[in-house]
């Protein structure tokens, strides 16, 4: 047999057999049965998939599918139960801190210090992913212009910006620290038309030329079908089917000519539900169901100061 | 098309990512200028008010009037030390709790930032504001007191301000700690923390005055030493060779308190990070 020592080059994020539990309190509070053990609420079950160099690896599902958890756990900010994810061969668990520098994060919310301007959020962030002011300032001039933001716009409080263009600064930072990994959650959510396709033409415009890899998870067929490369689908914590369009298309096709067969008839046919109804179902769901991700309502706010003294 | 200049893969350069947590809480403080100013008002109507204790005694013949230079300089070092003390501990738990209200709390977690450089780099800015707030408070509470100043050592006070302020980092992050694992409560649970250290260690009154059963508490809040320190030297005129001991006794705090801090904050963190509490609260 022929032995090659040529290593395997590390594939930019590979999941394998990922499961996640979270255990949902029965009342909250402070009464003599609050914080009783409550019930187990699985978001992820036994999740495996890879995406390759330069490839847009889509996960659609609808809101509580366990999208969001799954970013989560890629980003380090959450413990799988079970299963291991290695991001350019490094354990996202055991070697967090390797693994930090090679990813950045979109999520459906655009989180910031809010009575800071865009660019002070921007300073703040990319110095903590050790870059240099004078680096920072042009990057986030040059990305903020790209995406159709304006530099008076930029030297705003965050407060006074619009959903879509605090959503545009998320994009920035997160492309600001040049990641290998891109993890994109939702980031077109809520956005005008014109905003989203100037969000989806940067992300495939800096896929190109950087050769970043990303995983964008949305509920939007179009956006899935136009920007990935392949698609998982992710129906209530499992990931039901995987492939490129053409191939999931051909999956449920049958005798149908091709283009008559959506993204959508995919969906339905291979989870047995429409994503709308996946989304009422978890916009419904009880105290200790499927809830709806408190990432998921956008809504700007304005932190409270300091509230007490001695 | 514009090329963008992103230049992929590109190792970041280390320096400066403590600077990074220092520079942003300056941003949000200079956003906040007016709370500063309603604080500042706050800690010297504060320090008068119980400075003012003081001259009551004297009006009624209590003591005299050495007696009463005295008291009224133990109330104002009690007064100027606590302002200090619970700005930092409000700043750290502050940020905290502000950073899950609006969401950055996981983009600051999963930013490539060693956790003691990111807490290091919040404390400092802590001390140095705290710092900042404390002398505006004293020069402005001074001019109403009639107190001797001049057998005073102030280098002593410095030093034991300086030693001292290594064990309020530690306190701060573990005042931090608490709205990481309790996102809704975390904040009121510091300020009972913050009761209980007013508590025993002698902030208005000497530990001496404390029932004998709650007398050993003192001796485990670092402030107890920090507050002793200040008023030798600048009561007494005890200079540093005649605090070493004190000072010594300060340094072991630090040293102990803020690896244990950070041993505790990392411990939170990983717990929120199990049971998925990073998520955006409020």
């Amino acid at each position: 047999m022929e032995m090659s020592f040529a290593r395997r080059r590390p594939l930019p994020l590979e999941v394998q057999n990922v499961t996640k539990t979270f255990r949902v309190k029965r009342r909250p509070g402070l009464g003599p049965r609050s914080g009783r053990r409550g019930s187990l609420r699985t978001a992820l079950e036994d999740v495996s998939f890879r995406a390759e160099e330069a490839e847009i690896y889509g996960i659609l599902g609808a809101n509580g599918s366990g999208k969001s958890t799954l970013v989560r756990i890629l980003s380090t900010l959450l413990l799988p139960d079970r299963g291991a994810v290695h991001i350019f061969g490094y354990d996202a668990v055991t070697e967090a801190a390797a693994v930090r520098p090679l990813l950045n994060r979109v999520s459906v919310d655009p989180s910031f210090f809010k009575p800071m301007s865009a660019l002070e959020n921007l300073l703040f962030f990319g110095r903590a992913y050790g870059m240099t002011g004078p680096d920072i300032r042009r990057s986030s001039i040059e990305i903020l212009d790209r995406l159709g933001l304006s530099r008076e716009l930029a030297r705003e409080p965050m407060l006074h910006l619009s959903r879509g263009q605090q959503q545009k600064v998320a994009v920035a930072r997160a492309f600001l620290s040049s990641p290998r990994l891109m993890l994109l959650d939702e980031p077109t959510t809520g956005l005008d038309p014109r905003s989203k396709r100037e969000v989806q033409s940067f992300v495939s415009e800096v896929r190109r030329g950087s050769g970043v890899t990303v995983l964008l998870t949305t509920h939007d067929m179009d956006e899935a079908e136009t920007l990935c490369d392949r698609i998982g689908f992710l129906s209530s914590g499992r990931l039901v089917a995987e492939g490129t369009p053409l191939e999931l298309r051909k999956q449920v096709a049958g005798a149908r000519p091709l283009d008559e067969v959506t993204m959508e008839t995919v969906f339905i046919e291979m989870t047995g539900r429409s994503i709308e109804e996946d989304e009422e179902e978890s916009d419904l769901a009880p105290p200790g169901g499927r809830q709806r991700d408190p990432q998921e309502v956008p809504e700007a706010r304005e932190a409270p100061r300091e509230g007490r003294r001695t | 098309m514009t090329t963008l200049s992103i230049a992929q893969g590109r190792p970041p350069r280390r320096v400066g990512l403590g600077w990074a947590f220092f520079e942003r809480q300056a941003n949000l403080w200079k956003r906040y200028w007016a709370w500063e100013v309603v604080w500042l008002l706050y800690g010297v109507v504060n320090t008068l008010s119980i400075t003012f204790i003081a001259n009551e005694a004297a009006v009624s013949g209590v003591l005299s009037r050495r007696e009463v230079s005295r008291l009224t300089m133990f109330l104002l070092v009690g007064t100027l030390v606590w302002a200090y003390l619970s700005a930092v501990l409000d700043d750290m738990s502050l940020t905290v709790m502000w950073e899950r209200w609006e969401g950055t709390i996981e983009h600051t977690l999963m930013a490539p930032v060693p956790r003691v450089v990111h807490l290091v780099g919040m404390s400092a800015f802590g001390l140095l504001h705290a710092l900042i707030r404390t002398v505006l408070i004293l020069a402005f509470s001074l001019p109403f007191f009639n107190v001797q100043l001049a057998g005073a050592d102030w280098l002593a006070a410095g030093a034991v301000v300086a030693v001292g302020s290594l064990s309020v980092v530690g306190l701060g992050i573990m005042a931090g700690t608490l709205p990481l694992l309790y996102p809704e409560r975390g904040e009121q649970m510091s300020f009972m923390v913050q009761a209980l250290v007013l508590l025993v260690s002698g902030v208005y009154y000497s530990v001496s005055v404390l029932p004998g059963w709650l007398q050993p508490a003192s001796h485990l809040s670092p402030a107890t030493y920090l507050l002793r320190g200040i008023r030798d030297a600048l009561l007494n005129g005890a200079g540093i060779g005649n605090q070493a001991g004190l000072l010594g006794t300060l340094a072991i705090f630090g040293v102990v308190l803020v690896p244990l801090s950070l041993l505790a904050f990392g411990a939170a963190e990983r717990w929120a990070k199990k049971t998925g509490r990073l998520k955006r609260q409020g």
